[in-house]
């Protein structure tokens, strides 16, 4: 279900909603996860004030990236830390697989990093006979499954305690069907603990690299990002250029951010703050540290006053779970590596409008994202610009691709409203219209997907124009 | 905004194109629970639409236009803008100065913005609205729209007045802050989510054991009303908020 050509939005949406249990399974989580952030975030006040600084925190690196970058770049090396620069996805995944070839590395544990799903590292480094095992709980039952995350927190939250216990008897080697959430765990680590001993090499996303120090930070609750980072002789890290944070001082803000939002949790289990390989006196940590620096179109998104904002974005998932529509139809349906809203004004500037614009489609613009975003990031405006792009009205070198809705049709239905709208003589046409043959309109095309589940509109015998009138309220 | 005894306070009516088409009656409601706090409402024959539905729909040049339609329509007197839809409201006050940033006329179109007010937001806080409930004791729901919640920010006013009606018991919605599956052409582009949305919503309501949904929006209204019409739901009715109150303090 990755990114693929033949994308068709409107059958994964069907299938979705035609599945019950997966229904089931997303209310559940989402409205745990809300309940959770709610427990966190109890005063709105404090709440609002923390977003302010997190927002004006990240549009503050934005508007200074390339040279927070440079400044970034000099103290990883001084820190002992290979940097790597790849514009594309290609770049990204040939210098991770040159780097393991180069050390003859075979076997890799990796973190969750969505930056990794964003470039399908897995699938690639497999294509190259590496054998990769994830190590987050969750990503290592969709790995089994050969599935990819549903959500970017919580990758295998469309499957509920039975379903995981039965991939895991089904894939487990050892492994008993149980219920209890102990045992699996237990025996998860046991498999897991082989896995970090034997890995030649460990791939781990980045969630903050700070400036300041050249240090890279990874936030987690399994204590496997910690393994995958400090056990294997190699290390390699992937980050997205936008991912920085200034100075130490910010981090105290942000994580709170991104914990509450996330998770609903003060401070996770973890915070892993890489600075370089062992040193020479230390018993510990990986021999060798290499950092990537993903582009992948976020120099080009950056150019855009409005579509920058998304790069504000700490991966944190709260839009999704406060998403109504993501509740209802969960991650897989959006066929991308970023589902719900975020996905909805990423995906289609990373993959082009053609064929992702049509997840623009899956909102009501209800702002409830926007409302919960610990970055005040416009998810709702931007998605009204993604709708305009896929109409072809936007430039093609900041959004590729004009989108299957360029939809002449549509076009003119929306000339003929505004028509309708400020000609008053049009307008009066336009209701007496409705008033008189309302009821005879054709249930085709935007009124029979009303009808769906809908009743016919019935249209009124006066408009409100015409009553203001026979009751005599003033009028000009 | 004092209301005068001797010569009556005029204010601006915007009706919404809904109102027009199909809710005449709740906005005529609203125009006459303005009159009843001593207003003189005056109502520009040549308005129409907010221009949402296609600022939503990835069409802002043809919103613009139409924005700016209502703009110049309104710009005789000075008078407050009461607009009795939080959607729309939050359309003329929150993203008209938007669809205009790059223009000559944002200065008009903000001075615009500011005169906007929804209705329920004019009769509590402006108006101090008083009302006396002279209706049967009747259980009613209450439907907040996203855009009266997050943009015109109103729901405290309408509750406010909601609250003043001794007879009716107000039960809340279990999942009131989550939208109905509306959304303007959403409903139409992806009718098989919008129809899971409204039909979660309906379920809702019905769990209320109300028999009238309130909401201040009529585009809400029609979406959970269609859905109720179409299941054969006949025991809960859908209501505007204006048009309720309206018929409790008359009787
Ligand atoms: S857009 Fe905002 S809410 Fe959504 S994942 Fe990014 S930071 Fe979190």
């Amino acid at each position: 279900m990755a990114s693929n050509e033949k994308f068709n939005f409107a059958q994964s949406v069907a299938e979705a909603l035609a599945d019950s249990q997966l229904r089931a399974n997303f209310r559940f989580a989402t409205d745990t996860l809300i309940q959770r952030r709610g427990t966190v975030f109890a005063s709105p006040e404090e709440t609002n004030f923390l977003r302010d600084v997190g927002s004006s925190m990240k549009k503050d690196v934005l508007a200074n990236l390339p040279d927070l970058l440079e400044r970034f770049e000099a103290k990883c090396i001084k820190n002992g830390i290979v940097v790597h620069w790849a514009e594309t996805a290609k770049d990204a995944n040939e210098i991770i697989l040159s780097i393991l070839n180069e050390k003859s590395a075979k076997k890799v544990v990796k973190g969750k990093s969505m930056a990794s799903e964003e470039i399908h590292l897995n699938a690639y480094l497999e294509e190259h006979d590496k054998e990769v095992v994830e190590t987050d709980f969750g990503e290592f039952i969709i790995q089994l499954c050969n599935e990819p995350p549903s959500h970017i927190i919580v990758p295998a939250v469309h499957k509920n305690r039975k379903q995981i216990a039965e991939v895991l008897a089904e894939h487990v080697e050892g492994m008993e069907y149980t219920e209890d959430v102990d045992i699996m765990l237990e025996n998860v680590r046991n498999t897991l603990r082989e896995h970090f001993k034997t890995a030649d090499a460990g791939i781990s996303g980045v969630n903050f690299g700070i400036v300041e120090t050249g240090s890279l930070c990874l936030v987690e609750n399994e204590g496997n990002g910690r393994m995958c980072t400090t056990v294997p002789p190699l290390h390699i890290a992937l980050m997205g250029i936008e991912k920085l944070i200034e100075n130490v001082e910010d981090i105290p803000a942000i994580y709170r951010l991104l914990c509450g939002s996330a998770t609903g949790q003060r401070i996770t289990t973890y915070f892993n703050m890489i600075s370089g390989p062992r040193k020479k006196d230390e018993r510990d940590g990986p021999k060798e540290v290499h950092l990537v620096l993903l582009d992948n179109g976020r120099s080009r998104i950056m150019n855009d006053p409005q579509l920058g904002d998304v790069l504000k974005c700490i991966r944190c998932g709260t839009c999704l779970n406060h998403c109504p529509v993501f509740t209802r139809i969960g991650g897989h349906a959006y066929g991308s590596t970023y589902p719900g809203p975020i996905g909805e004004i990423l995906v289609p500037q990373l993959e082009g409008l053609n064929p992702k614009g049509a997840i623009a489609t899956a909102s009501s613009l209800c702002d409830a994202c926007s409302e919960a975003c610990p970055v005040r990031i416009p998810i709702p405006e931007i998605i009204r610009r993604m709708r305009d792009e896929s109409y072809g009205h936007g430039d093609p070198n900041s959004v590729a691709g004009y989108g299957y809705k360029k939809n002449c049709v549509e076009s003119m239905v929306w000339r003929g409203w505004k028509w309708s709208q400020t000609s008053p003589f049009m307008n009066k046409v336009m209701l007496k219209g409705l008033a008189l043959f309302g009821k005879w309109i054709p249930v085709v095309g935007p009124l029979k997907s009303w009808m769906s589940v809908r009743s016919k509109p019935t249209f009124g015998k006066n408009s409100l124009k015409d009553l203001v009138k026979k009751e005599g309220v003033r009028h000009e | 905004m004092k209301k005068v005894s001797a010569a009556k306070t005029p204010v601006y009516f915007f009706g919404t194109c809904l109102a027009d088409m199909m809710y005449a009656d709740s906005a005529m409601a609203a125009i006459r629970l303005i009159e009843r706090e001593g207003y003189e409402v005056v109502y520009p024959m040549e308005q129409s639409c907010c221009g949402q539905p296609a600022y939503n729909s990835g069409f802002p040049d043809e919103a613009k236009a139409v924005a700016w339609k209502q703009v110049q329509i309104f710009a005789k007197h000075d008078y407050p803008i009461v607009v009795p839809s939080g959607s729309c409201a939050g359309m003329m006050k929150v993203h008209y100065p938007k669809l205009f940033k790059d223009s000559p006329d944002l200065f008009t179109v903000k001075r615009f913005s500011e005169r906007v007010v929804e209705l329920t937001t004019f009769l509590h806080q402006h108006a101090h609205a008083v009302y006396e409930d002279k209706g049967a004791p009747i259980k009613a729901t209450w439907h907040s729209s996203c855009h009266a919640m997050r943009e015109a920010n109103c729901i405290a006013d309408s509750k406010a007045l909601l609250s003043q009606l001794s007879n009716v018991e107000l039960i809340e919605l279990e999942r009131e802050r989550e939208c109905c599956g509306f959304g303007g052409t959403f409903s139409i582009k992806q009718p098989e989510i919008s129809g899971a949305m409204v039909s979660d919503k309906v379920a809702d309501v019905v769990s209320t054991g109300a028999s009238v949904v309130l909401s201040g929006d009529c585009g809400c209204l029609m979406n959970i009303t269609g859905h109720m019409e179409k299941e054969n739901i006949t025991d809960v009715k859908g209501q505007h908020i204006a048009e309720f109150i309206w018929e409790r303090i008359n009787g």
